[in-house]
């Protein structure tokens, strides 16, 4: 693969990526956002392939493939299956804690942040995976501001998940990954992760008849 | 040259006048079949328009200057602005003027005379749709600059000239995620601008979501002719900005010859048809949005279009001002 070709698909991948934490911020049905996260997941897992067609490591096609499966196919379906209740308004986001305009215009801003903070790092070495490193943390930030304003438990769940995708971004595109077995780690962690809190929205409708976390607010005995 | 740049400049704003109300019917025509019905025909908006300059000019009473002075205003500055793009030539005599800020400056112009003549006639209904059409057109504005300033980057230059030739010789800088998202931001800005359907529904007069035709409820005869050629081709205008920017093969450069001209102004005919076709496609599978929701689609092609800046600028590593 030519360094020119390379850099235009590792732009894609990233574009993508980002576009994706972006359309999850925009989207209201809880369904479509989860199918949109999947796009996210096989976009983090172009990220290693290219990496690794390009600097010729073996290890990292694994970790691609791995990546893709857990990303994009195994975590949205958790929280498909999450979030098959009965209710109809239980699969909208409808009351955002912060309006989807203005949300959208805090991304914004949190992507030009991420821009800001990240110069000094790409200007240690500017290849071109160091340079796409400010779409990894923009991912990260749009990850946090999801998990702080969404009400329902399923959204939060995809807040965390874009926040784990950034970060698992940033480790690829800054150092080419993390070890493989510090990899297989923080996969199986969000995987936990994802099932604790998918037995706790069961649990939560089971108890309350929704899963509007404004609700656990005050303690009952 | 100079002989054919003028007849490029010629071609391009006779194509826009002939072609706007022949692209609307098309439209119009593509829309019915596909909703089944058999349509008017593609020269119905000529045969309207001929129709209204044949009527006796009549204004409301009680209107002023702004209100007279709107549809000649609309459709001059959509017609320099056809002239001065580049659809068919990147090399006409003018084309050095082709500034995307003054392009984007005349097609306010003209929403800003449109919205003034609505407040002008007094009506409840002009004054809801002069309101509404300005509260859209601030957020589209930024948009549209943005998303070609974020095409300007690698160009190095904000001349639209410039921008189509350098796209032209370069084709990777279209599939870049910055021409990618420049692409959808001024997708969503262009149907916004020209009152398409998810943000306004150009073939009802219903009251409570009405914004274009709310503004022009007054008018009749030769000036009501005269808005909605100027609506039409700001539409042919915008589209065909749209195919030039992001589909820029085929548009005479420098040195061509009277074929290539000819040939430019078939491939620009085929482009704008072909973009009327999807755009009518994609009108019949649509709702129109609520006016309240319409700002979060506009917040969305602004945050698309800002993102592309910061892509061209950031990831950009070819030439420009990096």
């Amino acid at each position: 693969m030519t360094e020119a070709l390379y850099t235009q698909l590792l732009d894609l991948a990233c574009g993508a990526f980002l576009l994706a934490a972006v359309v999850v911020l925009w989207l209201r049905e809880l369904t479509v956002v989860v199918r949109v996260l999947a796009v996210q997941g096989v976009a983090l897992a172009a990220i290693p392939l290219l990496i690794g067609w390009y600097e010729d490591e073996a290890a990292l096609l694994g970790i691609s493939a791995g990546l893709a499966l857990l990303r994009g196919g195994l975590l949205p379906y958790l929280l498909n299956r999450a979030l098959t209740g009965p209710r109809d308004s239980e699969h909208r986001e409808t009351r955002p804690l912060v309006n989807v305009a203005a949300s959208l215009l805090t991304a914004a801003l949190l992507t030009l942040l991420a821009y800001a903070v990240t110069r000094p790092l790409v200007a240690l070495e500017a290849t071109p995976a160091t340079r796409a490193l400010p779409v990894g943390f923009a991912v990260v930030l749009i990850g946090f501001f999801v998990l702080v304003t969404r009400r329902r438990a399923p959204s939060q769940v995809v807040g965390f998940l874009l926040l784990d995708n950034g970060i698992t971004a940033i480790a690829f595109l800054a150092a080419s990954g993390v070890p493989v077995i510090v990899e297989l780690g923080v996969s199986f962690d969000v995987l936990l992760a994802v099932l604790v809190l998918h037995i706790l929205t069961t649990r939560m409708r089971a108890a309350f008849g929704g899963t509007d976390l404004d609700e656990l607010r005050e303690l009952h005995d | 040259m100079s002989a054919l740049g003028y007849a490029a400049i010629a071609a391009q704003a006779g194509a826009v006048v002939v072609g706007a109300p022949l692209l609307t019917g098309w439209m119009r025509q593509v829309r019915a079949r596909l909703e089944g019905r058999a349509g008017a025909g593609t020269a119905q908006p000529w045969r309207d328009l001929r129709k209204l300059l044949r009527k006796e000019p009549i204004t409301a009473a009680g209107t002023g200057p702004a209100f007279r002075v709107a549809p000649a205003l609309l459709v001059a500055s959509t017609l320099v602005v056809a002239a001065l793009i580049p659809l068919v030539s990147t090399a006409t005599p003018i084309s050095g003027h082709a500034d995307a800020i003054l392009v984007v400056g005349l097609l306010a112009l003209g929403t800003v005379t449109l919205a003034l003549a609505g407040l002008d006639t007094g009506t409840a209904f002009g004054g809801m749709g002069s309101s509404r059409e300005m509260t859209i057109s601030a957020l589209v504005e930024p948009t549209i600059l943005l998303a070609v300033f974020a095409l300007s980057i690698p160009a190095g230059s904000t001349n639209l000239a410039a921008i189509i030739s350098g796209a032209a010789e370069d084709p990777a800088r279209l599939a870049s995620p910055a021409g990618l998202l420049a692409t959808a931001a001024l997708a969503v800005a262009v149907l916004a601008e020209t009152g398409r359907i998810p943000v306004d529904n150009p073939s009802t007069h219903l009251e409570l979501t009405m914004v274009h035709e709310a503004m022009v409820l007054e008018y009749a005869g030769p000036d009501l002719a005269l808005v909605e050629l100027g609506a039409q081709m700001r539409l042919t205008v915008l589209l065909g900005l749209q195919a030039s920017l992001f589909v820029p093969w085929g548009i005479a450069t420098a040195g061509d010859s009277w074929g290539s001209l000819l040939l430019a102004l078939a491939v620009l005919a085929v482009k704008v048809a072909a973009l009327g076709a999807l755009l009518a496609a994609a009108e019949v599978f649509w709702a129109k949005l609520r006016l309240f929701r319409v700002p979060e689609l506009l917040a969305g092609s602004f945050l698309l279009a800002l993102l592309a800046v910061t892509a061209s600028y950031f990831l950009g590593t070819g030439g420009g001002i990096l």
